[in-house]
């Protein structure tokens, strides 16, 4: 039913602004994107760029923007109903805080199950854990008894229990360790192509977006300044000076010095 | 499903403790357990909380058992005995109308662990559904609750207690009505303070995301979370109630004699505090330990229980 | 290499638990001199508390023990706490991950500014507030004047850590340990504080132990690199070694980040070996 390059979520005219009156300041100003379906998009920038306040806009935890969020072929309402939250999840940052921490793995993810009605819940949960890599024996485990990448891959799994077609990912390795961030990664990578999900992935770390992202946007004071493929991140192949600037500052890497020292 | 049927069948404490410590939970109940168990464990080293535990389970047993733990009945009146000291006969001495004050002690701590129970069985429902509400809907749901109670709070406990008696009439169903009215307000006032962080929580924001309606957040994943502080915070209250429960049989408005009640009792023993000390010392010291004991056991609870301590 | 500042000879730190005992850091020996010595490791490696045991503020319940722990021929372990209070600050300072927590809200930045520098040095107020201001120039902020009077909450996260920097170097100490400085930073606000360090540190001769839990960071930062892993440090090295690093830890963990300039499909995950709990180490390239 779907041509291979429809778009699935779309921002036209987004502008996001918090405070009262004098204070009023305009967090997002003017975005427009669009992600075709089965795509990964990715929207990097420094803190306060406006990246996560988009995430936070699109996924319904704040209705307070002007402009128009597009999912298929129709607008959302601002105040998102559940059929839109069957087909959008979000994964959090901070793994730590994501989970009930006074609610067992197999609670977090029959509660989606109950809310939106699916049959066998046990086996759903089961097989969910089985694809995020997490065995049964972490099924009847309280949070803190896990460790950073363990609560992230559950977070994951209460994502896709509910087979949604897009998934936002908000920085959802900046607060694990870098072996675990490729566990994750690798993890995301996979699931994407075996469920064929469409990704919205907020970052500030160019090297994690052009892994997962095709194609991203980088953000500066509320804006896109423009869309890179993930070939011109790699290729530095950018027009506008802060991009530059943004790709230099993340270039540290042991590759630089390396050519440094040949 | 081995270890399911090993643990039905075997009771023996050992295959308990290996089922307690088991490294992989096979139900959602023995999930539960192991946590109640580790909590246990930490309980177990904060020596003053099972000081406080071990006094409660004293005067909770005291209660249960009246009727066997009883050596005299506590309703004759014996004038000839009347302002005996303690003596082998009468373990704790005898009042000024000749009844034993051992028996009566024991029969209080009934009256007194009922008024407590009761009141927190009140309070804590109440205070935790008017705090979660307004703490998560916030607005003017929010506005009008806390409203409430701040008029509530603008009193003190046994003034606003001591008010509600003389409205609805002495006895303790009134003392109980009248100390609930007066002690549910903190509890909302904390509930609140609870949900204002949590509902800022990423985990709240996951379940409002998974399209959860506002009732089910606020009692399946709000609730929850404030339960901890709650219980904390109820059994610190104990101590108050208690005393607030003396405060009025002292004062003629709770229960009244004949009836055995620890507050009724010191005040009928005011008069002879300088002749036979016992009358009042001993129900006052009763007052004394079962306040300090629920106030140290809460204490001890807060650092199992408090999820900002665990 | 002269004399070095810092000689450690089999620190373990050990935590005695309720249950059971804990050895967060197990036997490691390291030096640090006038260079910038990066450690590096996952949490829970002990690279933190390795930093922390140096000035004694470990936390309660950790108990540390080394064959020596010595601080220019001072040895640490048997130093009094008034011993170490003079060490602190006055010799070896330390820069903590986010400046909101270690700047103190009420009180206004220039004065804790002041205040640090009169703690270790006797100087009348003008002199120290002359030099407070010269300091904050330093650390190249444009108005120091302005931002003297500013309290905490009122600047970015990068400017309250290039004070913190300006605040820690001000006592002209032989020792810097920066415990993740920039963690909480943008990049290119990173690069900035960095470069500011990098410039203080090597000017005065300022040794700097720089712990982090970024491989690229530090490889790029620092002169030589600490890998640990389990409370042990699995490689010594020079940091433009690194990618010729020998430890299968050291490999893993840098096979493990995605790289902009070799785009994999699937990033390596570190198998952990359980040999490499108590297996050899590396020093330079070589086997120890």
């Amino acid at each position: 039913m779907n041509a291979p390059d429809r778009t699935l979520v779309e921002a036209i005219g987004l502008s996001i602004s918090f405070g009262v009156q004098n204070t009023r300041t305009r967090v997002v100003d003017d975005v427009s994107f669009r992600i075709r379906k089965g795509e990964a998009y990715g929207l990097i920038g420094e803190s306060g760029c406006g990246k996560s306040t988009i995430l936070r806009a699109l996924s319904g935890l704040n209705g307070d923007y002007e402009g128009a969020l597009v999912l298929g072929a129709r607008e959302l309402p601002k105040k998102r109903g559940k059929d839109f939250f069957r087909r959008v999840q979000m994964v959090f940052q901070d793994p730590y805080g994501s989970l009930h921490p006074r609610k067992i793995v197999e609670r977090v993810l029959a509660e989606p199950l109950a809310i939106h009605g699916f049959d066998r819940p046990s086996e759903r949960i089961a097989e969910t854990l089985e694809a995020v890599g997490l065995g049964p024996s972490f099924r009847y485990r309280y949070p803190h008894e896990l460790s950073g990448g363990q609560r992230q891959r559950v977070a994951i799994a209460r994502a896709l229990i509910i087979e949604p077609e897009v998934l936002l990912l908000d920085e959802p390795t900046s607060a694990l360790d870098v072996s675990v961030q490729a566990e994750i990664l690798n993890l995301l990578k996979r699931l994407r192509r075996e469920r064929n999900l469409t990704y919205l992935m907020v970052s500030h770390d160019l090297a994690v977006i052009a892994h997962i992202c095709e194609r991203a946007g980088i953000m500066h004071q509320g804006r896109i300044i423009e869309e890179l493929s993930a070939e011109q991140i790699r290729h530095f192949q950018a027009r506008e000076d802060y991009t530059r600037a943004f790709l230099e500052a993340s270039i540290e890497s042991v590759a630089r010095r390396e050519e440094v020292g040949a | 499903m081995t270890d399911k049927a090993m643990t039905s069948q075997n009771i023996s404490l050992s295959s308990l403790g290996a089922w307690l410590r088991a490294p992989v939970p096979t139900s959602p109940f023995h999930a539960r357990m192991q946590q109640l168990w580790l909590q246990w464990w930490r309980l177990r080293s904060n020596l003053s909380a099972l000081f406080g535990l071990a006094v409660i389970v004293v005067i909770l047993a005291a209660a249960l058992l009246a009727p066997l733990l009883a050596t005299h009945d506590i309703f004759e009146q014996d004038l000839a005995m009347r302002l005996l000291p303690p003596s082998a006969e009468h373990w704790l001495g005898t009042d000024e109308l000749g009844r034993d004050v051992y028996s009566r002690l024991i029969y209080g701590a009934r009256i007194t662990l009922y008024i407590a129970l009761l009141t927190t069985v009140i309070v804590a429902p109440i205070g935790l559904l008017v705090g979660t509400t307004a703490g998560y809907l916030g607005g003017w749901v929010d506005t009008v609750l806390m409203r409430i109670v701040d008029i509530f709070l603008a009193f003190p406990n046994l003034i606003l207690a001591l008010a509600f008696v003389a409205a609805l009439g002495p006895g303790i169903e009134n003392a109980i009505i009248a100390i609930s009215l007066a002690s549910w307000p903190p509890i909302a006032r904390l509930a609140r303070a609870e949900t204002l962080t949590i509902r800022k929580s990423d985990y709240i924001a996951a379940v409002r995301l998974q399209g959860a309606s506002k009732l089910r957040i606020i009692f399946g994943h709000v609730v929850p979370m404030c339960i901890p502080s709650v219980v904390v915070r109820v059994t610190l209250n104990m101590a108050a109630i208690i005393l607030t429960a003396a405060g009025l049989g002292f004062l003629g408005l709770g229960a009244q004699p004949p009836s055995p009640e620890w507050g009724t009792m010191l005040s009928s023993g005011r008069e002879f505090v300088m002749t036979s000390w016992w009358i009042a010392a001993i129900p006052g010291s009763a007052i004394l330990l079962t306040s300090l004991a629920f106030n140290l056991f809460g204490d001890g609870l807060r650092d199992v229980l408090d999820p900002r301590h665990g | 290499m002269d004399k070095p500042l810092i000689d450690v000879e089999d620190l373990r730190i050990r935590f005695h638990g309720a249950h059971r005992s804990h050895d967060a850091v197990r036997g490691i020996s390291f030096t640090i001199g006038r260079e910038k010595v990066g450690i590096v490791g996952e949490s829970g490696s002990g690279k933190s508390l390795t930093g922390r045991s140096l000035l004694k503020l470990t936390p309660k319940g950790a108990k540390i023990t080394a064959k020596h722990m010595r601080f220019r021929g001072t040895d640490l372990l048997a130093a009094s706490e008034k011993d170490m209070r003079r060490i602190r600050g006055n010799h070896i300072s330390m820069i903590l991950q986010d400046p909101k927590y270690s700047l103190n809200p009420l009180m206004r930045i220039g004065n804790q500014i002041v205040e640090a520098y009169r703690l270790h040095h006797n100087a009348p107020p003008a002199e120290a507030k002359a030099k407070a201001l010269a300091m904050l120039e330093a650390v190249q902020i444009r108005e120091p004047k302005r931002v003297f009077d500013l309290f905490p909450h009122e600047v970015s996260g990068g400017m309250g850590q290039r004070i913190m920097i300006a605040m820690m170097l001000i006592p002209e100490p032989d020792l810097i340990i920066a415990d993740e400085p920039t963690s909480a930073l943008d990049v290119t606000v990173r690069r900035q504080v960095l470069t500011i360090l990098d410039e203080l540190v090597s000017r005065r001769g300022t040794g700097l132990m720089f712990i982090s839990h970024d491989l690229n960071l530090v490889a790029s930062f620092c002169d030589r690199v600490l890998v640990m892993y389990a409370g042990r440090i699995m490689e010594d090295l020079p940091a433009r070694d690194l990618h010729q690093a020998r430890h299968p830890y050291t490999q893993a963990l840098l096979e493990s980040l995605p790289r902009l300039d070799h785009p994999v499909d699937e990033l390596r995950v570190p198998v952990r070996d359980p040999s490499w709990l108590d297996g050899p180490v590396y020093r330079n390239g070589v086997l120890v």
